[in-house]
């Protein structure tokens, strides 16, 4: 009798976590790389402000955040919730795509969700959802407005980010819209997505040319360096700058209608949010999100600025 | 260019060979072809600009002369720079309700400056004399804790200085005296106090005794581990003067200011002339370097010379014959 009792208890324990698992809270990981400038500061800090929201929704939900500053880093912090956490879904963005692909790969291969987010994997198929920046349509959005503004054609300069498939995606999709528009670009020099070498590559452009018409700076901390570079200069022929993504603080001039910064373009760095968010519908709705989900680039002018203004993120 | 002419030494014990010249050469021949490549290079405005512009590196730099001539290096000047940055912006952000956008909100941010670089000069030194730990390894870690605390303090984004104090505080970089800008005399200033010092007393003879033969110094009753404290407490009041430049000219700091800017002052202060394994130093040098390094970027600026994914390329090639040009000189001496 007692040996029966024995039994059965251990055949109840062994049963427990299997049982409890149907009922337990669902993990899901989420890793991104640390906030090292302005744009990842804001997807940081929309990251956080999902999780908390998503975790008062779903209370069935729990959340892992880790934010890494380098590739190497990132990868132990998807094994360790993987090992620690039993995570079931992982929202990532790639710190860079090469070193991540592998260790996401098999992971994937364990039948864990994965959400990638932003920079694709260096390999197809590994992700079942994929929430992509449209880069190809940012520079057209860019381009488009820019050839608007100057229906007689005229001589612009650009600023291009950090040498990457991004940037170079971005200009390609500038080049084609201005195409046959009349605008000359005169002059392109690396700014690298900050403001001093902006401000450096800007005060030279001015230098080398008595004359130019209109700026696309394609990024708002670069458009930062590069309004800078004109006041000192005390040059009044450029007639606008165009940035892009979507700082707070340029947004807020475009809202108040600023002459040199009449539009911006968005490359939202809440697109984290849109991939945490369909994770966890998919895994607590069963509601079908694999695929691609590509956010497209927007262009903001005054009229719907105040859509874009989010005054308390760092970005 | 004033303060290379006026800091050019005369030749003393040894005559001018390439290992002096070198340096020179390189500089003269970039102004010759900036010059015949564009014909703005001269222009009174681009001259300004790329004074002005390197003025930060610069200033950093004749204080990392004095470091390497003891034979110490020092990797934390980029960060240390984007956290005194941070900080000046926070106290005068933060003293602005009380005192107004004035003069004396201004006073306080550069003293904050200051006082930080002191500081955060003193810990490095402290760590590496009295705690002996190498200074590479202090200076890693010092750069990775400032890096992160003004990625911190700005909560991932950016700093920014109160639009009216930015407005009040912009002449520190724009404005100056009979049409040089306050940066470049600064610069200047600094760079012939640093020549001075280096040249004329103790503390520079001392530098270079440590950095040839730290044993022999110490017999011959040098107190080694001060004069290397003072080398760091130096170059980070230095760093702090190079800030109070820096932060008028956009108002803001973020994790991005600043990046690379130790490896420009080490690059530069090689160029110079100065060894990197110390007993030799050359503050004019070391100005000569920077402006080398800011005339590259100028000029690839000016022209379509070269695909702009190759710069890096170009300064590379640069900084490596100008160190080449002094080495033969050196063999030949």
């Amino acid at each position: 009798m007692t040996k029966l009792m024995s039994t059965a208890a251990a055949l109840a324990l062994l049963a427990s976590p299997a049982l409890a698992q149907e009922d337990e809270t669902q993990v899901i990981g989420v890793s991104i790389p640390a906030a090292t400038h302005g744009w990842a500061g804001g997807m940081n800090f929309h990251a956080q402000e999902t999780i908390d929201r998503l975790e008062e929704t779903y209370p069935q939900l729990d959340f892992v955040l880790a934010t890494a500053s380098d590739p190497a880093k990132q990868v132990s912090d998807i094994e360790d919730m993987v090992a620690a956490r039993g995570i079931d879904a992982l929202v990532v963005l790639p710190f860079e795509s090469e070193p991540l692909t592998g260790p996401v790969a098999s992971i994937a291969e364990q039948g864990i969700w994965i959400t990638v987010v932003d920079r694709g994997l260096s390999e197809e198929g590994i992700e079942d959802l994929y929430v992509a920046g449209d880069n190809p349509g940012f520079g057209r959005v860019s381009g488009e407005f820019v050839a608007e503004q100057l229906p007689e054609g005229g001589d612009i300069v650009v600023l291009r980010g950090i040498p990457t498939a991004i940037d170079n995606e971005r200009v390609e999709g500038f080049e084609t819209a201005i195409e046959g528009k009349g605008i000359n670009v005169i002059g392109m020099e690396h700014g690298n997505w900050n403001r001093d070498d902006s401000f450096t590559v800007m005060q030279d452009f001015l230098s080398r040319h008595p004359q130019i018409d209109a700026v696309w700076a394609s990024d708002d901390d670069m458009a930062v360096g590069v309004l800078a570079a004109i006041e000192a200069a005390g040059r009044d022929d450029v007639q606008f700058v165009l940035g892009g993504a979507g700082m707070k603080e340029m947004i807020d001039l475009v809202r108040q209608g600023d002459e040199m910064i009449p539009a911006d373009v968005t490359y939202p760095p809440a697109m984290i949010s849109t991939a945490i968010e369909l994770t966890a519908v998919g895994l607590v709705s069963g509601a079908p999100v694999s695929g691609e989900f590509t956010i497209g680039s927007v262009l903001v002018t005054q009229e719907n600025a105040d859509q874009y203004y989010y005054p308390d993120s760092p970005f | 260019m004033s303060s290379v002419s006026d800091t050019a030494p005369k030749p003393q014990r040894r005559l001018p060979d390439l290992h002096v010249l070198g340096p020179i050469l390189a500089l003269v021949a970039l102004i010759v072809i900036g010059a015949a490549m564009n014909s703005n290079f001269l222009s009174y405005a681009n001259i300004t600009n790329v004074l002005a512009r390197s003025a930060f590196i610069g200033i950093i730099a004749v204080g990392m002369t004095f470091v390497i001539t003891a034979g110490e290096l020092d990797l934390s000047v980029g960060s240390m720079a984007a956290f005194i940055a941070g900080l000046m912006i926070l106290v005068m952000n933060g003293a602005l309700a009380g005192m107004g956008a004035g003069l004396g909100v201004i006073v306080l941010g550069i003293g904050a400056a200051l006082v930080a670089g002191l500081a955060a000069g003193w810990i490095n030194g402290v760590l590496i004399t009295t705690m002996r730990i190498e200074a590479f390894i202090v200076t890693l870690g010092t750069m990775g804790i400032y890096r992160s605390l003004v990625t911190w303090l700005a909560d991932g984004g950016t700093l920014s200085l109160d639009f009216g104090l930015r407005t009040a505080m912009q002449p520190l970089y724009y404005g100056g005296i009979l049409g040089i800008s306050w940066p470049i005399i600064v610069f200047a200033v600094v760079a012939l106090l640093g020549e001075g010092a280096m040249r004329m007393t103790r503390f520079g003879r001392y530098c270079a005794a440590i950095g040839s033969n730290d044993q022999v110094a110490r017999y011959s009753s040098v107190d080694v581990n001060r004069v290397r404290l003072l080398t760091y407490v130096l170059l980070g009041l230095l760093v702090g003067v190079a800030t109070v430049m820096y932060v008028p000219r956009l108002g803001s700091a973020s994790s991005a200011t600043g990046v690379l800017w130790e490896l420009e002052a080490i690059a530069a202060v090689i160029i110079g002339g100065t060894t990197l394994k110390g007993g030799f130093g050359r503050v004019w040098g070391s100005v000569v370097g920077v402006l080398i390094l800011g005339l590259i970027g100028n000029i690839l600026n000016l022209t379509d010379w070269v695909s702009p994914y190759l710069n890096g390329a170009i300064q590379g090639v640069i900084i490596v014959l100008a160190v080449i040009l002094q080495r033969e000189g050196k063999a030949g001496a």
